[in-house]
């Protein structure tokens, strides 16, 4: 079973590969890529693709790595011994598991997605190096090993908001995803929004990529940027000659708020306009 | 089989592993690449290379090492902040300047003709690129910056002609030489980090909880405690413009490791030397200065002090009143510093300057004495003594 694109994910010949990689050698696939260019989404069409369960760890700045293998609940443990409840002989009664054990515990194989691997605390990746290398790990409470039935397919996203250790980054494949290009980009949004109107499409992905080009934005426009923007126009019904230009300089587009996310950014396009205004 | 390319990437610095090299050879094993030079370079990135920055050197070293091409000549020109060169450009052109651009079609073709020109040059001089840099005729000398360092050498000449996938370089942007890695930086800051409980009660403290149980003859009476957080706080002073221009980069990467790594970062601007005022954004300074002794009252002494600059100006500005290059003051850089040093209990400047070249500038030695020696190097080990300064 190989990953291709589906009709409704476009993925690109060298992601296609990186993916087989993963897949085929069963070690961990870490994406990177601008934020809103589909990284997890990848792993949802993964899974769709392989046929496979997608597990999704979502990591947060609080998270630990125990957490995704387990948690002992001492507290409840510690309640019903006093209430006498004859649970409390057992420890594996108070044994939470956490996803990879989900995983590593699941007779069909299924697809894991880590995500934002990188908002967690600078050790995290460390702590999980044995556990993604043999996919397995041991619980110290219960004295048990718990190892993989069928090694599952492991996803991981960065936003490269911390580096991570070369340890790490060792044991995985590596993909960056690159922002897409004009072509793909039309086939993209071909694939989200199949009614759009052809003229409305061209004018919309020219300014898109315009804005884009706009040195020293703080925060650069992207796909999932782009789709939201363009819902906007159609829900709106703009006529496509609303987008266009006929001077070559810079104007604010209409709904700019669906792109820009950031006040320095619209700023800073209010300033170019104005700039050029005055010189045209 | 492709041992020697493993060791033409280490060679340019791509840290390629033998562990990378069994995945590779495993997957080409299992036929991942099904026999195409194009899946194999993107089978051969994805398991070799570990960071974009490295994708571009990857791509060079492969292009070069497949197709025995003549490899491009020099260390690869470090890329400039866009930004920056944007905002130099805009101070620097006057609105005449501004028309001429205008004439030419603006700053997209002058950038166009500008590429033209260095690419034309390429084929007729062996790598001299003075022509632009001295013209004093060509529009491009009004920029007062490098033409080189906006990276349009080879790579452009290289892309009329280019192909194949990997000739495109698509991840130029994404290279740079990075000395000092952020996450190094975050590690050596590590150090510093107090830990503190605050906030509510939410972690289960188990000593306490099995203590006061065996008082409570054996009911259970948990005991909770705050979570431990960061309790650093830190004021972190930074030199801005003039000479610290060509520190722009490692400066950059140091606040962005110190701001997530402490809760309580507080950054001010000064240049050359601390006086009576100091800025929150460079970009506004004169509209949103504060006080030096505002700046005192409101971060009390358990701030820890870091300023960050490369000490080298005239030595007046540290030794007398009106010393400062920008406007007059009327105490002494050195009077300021002594009363920032005075107040905070840990202090210690950071100098991007290579150590070996702080004798040349008296400044450098006199605001070392100031500092009472605490002055290190912007390089990981000089964090690391720094923060270990500090922690004392």
């Amino acid at each position: 079973m190989r990953f291709t694109s589906t009709d409704r994910y476009i993925a690109s010949r060298d992601l296609e590969v990186a993916v087989n990689a993963a897949v085929t050698l069963q070690r961990p696939l870490l994406v990177k890529g601008e934020p809103g260019t589909g990284k997890t989404v990848l792993a949802q069409e993964v899974a769709q693709a392989l046929g496979h369960r997608l597990i999704e760890w979502h990591v947060k700045s609080t998270t630990k790595a125990q957490q995704g293998l387990y948690e002992y609940d001492a507290v409840s443990r510690l309640r019903d011994g006093q209430l006498g409840d004859p649970r409390v002989h057992d420890i594996g009664n108070y044994i939470l598991r956490g996803k990879l054990w989900d995983a590593f515990d699941s007779d069909e194989p299924v697809v894991v997605l880590i995500d934002e691997v990188d908002k967690a605390d600078i050790e995290f990746p460390n702590d999980l190096l044995l556990e993604l290398d043999r996919m397995q790990f041991f619980v110290y409470e219960t004295r048990q090993t718990v190892a993989a039935k069928r090694r599952p397919v492991v996803i991981i996203t960065s936003n490269n908001e911390k580096e991570l250790p070369d340890a790490f980054l060792r044991r995985c494949f590596f993909h960056y995803i690159r922002f897409p290009d004009r072509e793909t980009m039309q086939r993209i949004v071909h694939t989200h929004y199949p009614d759009i109107r052809q003229d409305l499409a061209r004018e919309a992905l020219e300014v898109f990529f315009k804005v884009r080009d706009v040195p020293g934005l703080k925060k650069k426009p992207a796909t999932s940027e782009l789709l939201d923007w363009l819902k906007l126009l159609m829900v709106e019904d703009l006529p496509a000659e609303a987008l266009r230009s006929r001077e070559t300089h810079v104007v604010i587009p209409p709904l700019h708020g669906a792109l820009l996310k950031n006040e320095q950014d619209v700023h800073l396009f209010e300033r170019l306009a104005f700039l050029s205004r005055r010189n045209g | 089989m492709f041992a020697p390319f493993i060791l033409a990437l280490r060679q340019a610095g791509i840290p390629a592993s033998v562990t990378e090299y069994l995945a590779l050879l495993g997957a080409m094993q299992a036929g991942v690449a099904e026999y195409s030079v194009e899946d194999f370079y993107f089978l051969s990135r994805t398991a070799l290379v570990k960071h974009e920055r490295y994708l571009d050197r990857f791509d060079r070293v492969f292009g070069e090492y497949f197709r025995a091409l003549e490899a491009p000549e020099g260390p690869a020109p470090r890329a400039l902040p866009e930004e920056w060169l944007r905002r130099l450009a805009e101070k620097l052109l006057t609105p005449a300047e501004m028309a001429r651009i205008e004439a030419l079609g603006g700053f997209d073709r002058l950038m166009d003709t500008l590429r033209q020109r260095l690419a034309e040059q390429q084929s007729r001089h062996q790598g001299g690129s003075k022509w632009i840099g001295t013209a004093g005729t060509s529009p491009f000398g009004a920029y007062g910056y490098n033409p080189e360092g906006v990276r349009i050498g080879q790579a452009e000449s290289r892309h009329r002609r280019a192909v194949k996938v990997w000739d495109r370089r698509e991840f130029r942007d994404l290279d740079d030489e990075v000395e000092l890695g952020t996450r190094g930086i975050k590690l050596a800051l590590r150090r510093l980090r107090r830990f503190a409980r605050q906030g509510a009660a939410t972690e289960l403290d188990l000593a306490d909880t099995v203590r006061c149980t065996a008082n409570n003859a054996g009911h259970l009476d948990l005991k909770l405690v705050a979570e431990r957080h960061n309790a650093v706080k830190v004021l972190l002073l930074l030199d801005i413009g003039g000479s610290m221009d060509e520190h722009v980069r490692e400066c950059e990467e140091l606040f962005s490791a110190a701001r997530s790594e402490f809760k309580h970062l507080e950054h001010y601007y000064f240049h050359n030397c601390p006086y009576e005022r100091l800025w929150r954004s460079n970009h506004r300074r004169n509209d949103n200065a504060v006080a030096t002794d505002q700046v005192l009252r409101t971060y009390g002494p358990d701030y820890k002090l870091i300023l960050v600059g490369d000490a080298s100006m005239s030595p007046y500005e540290v030794t007398q009143p009106g010393g400062s290059v920008e406007h007059w003051n009327e105490e002494a850089g050195g009077v300021w510093l002594q009363r920032l040093t005075g107040h905070y209990r840990r202090s210690a400047w950071l100098n991007p300057l290579d150590p070996r070249r702080w004798g040349h500038s008296l400044s450098v030695a006199m605001l070392r004495q100031l500092m009472a020696g605490r002055m290190f190097p912007m390089t990981l080990a000089g964090i690391e003594e720094m923060t270990r300064e500090l922690a004392k």
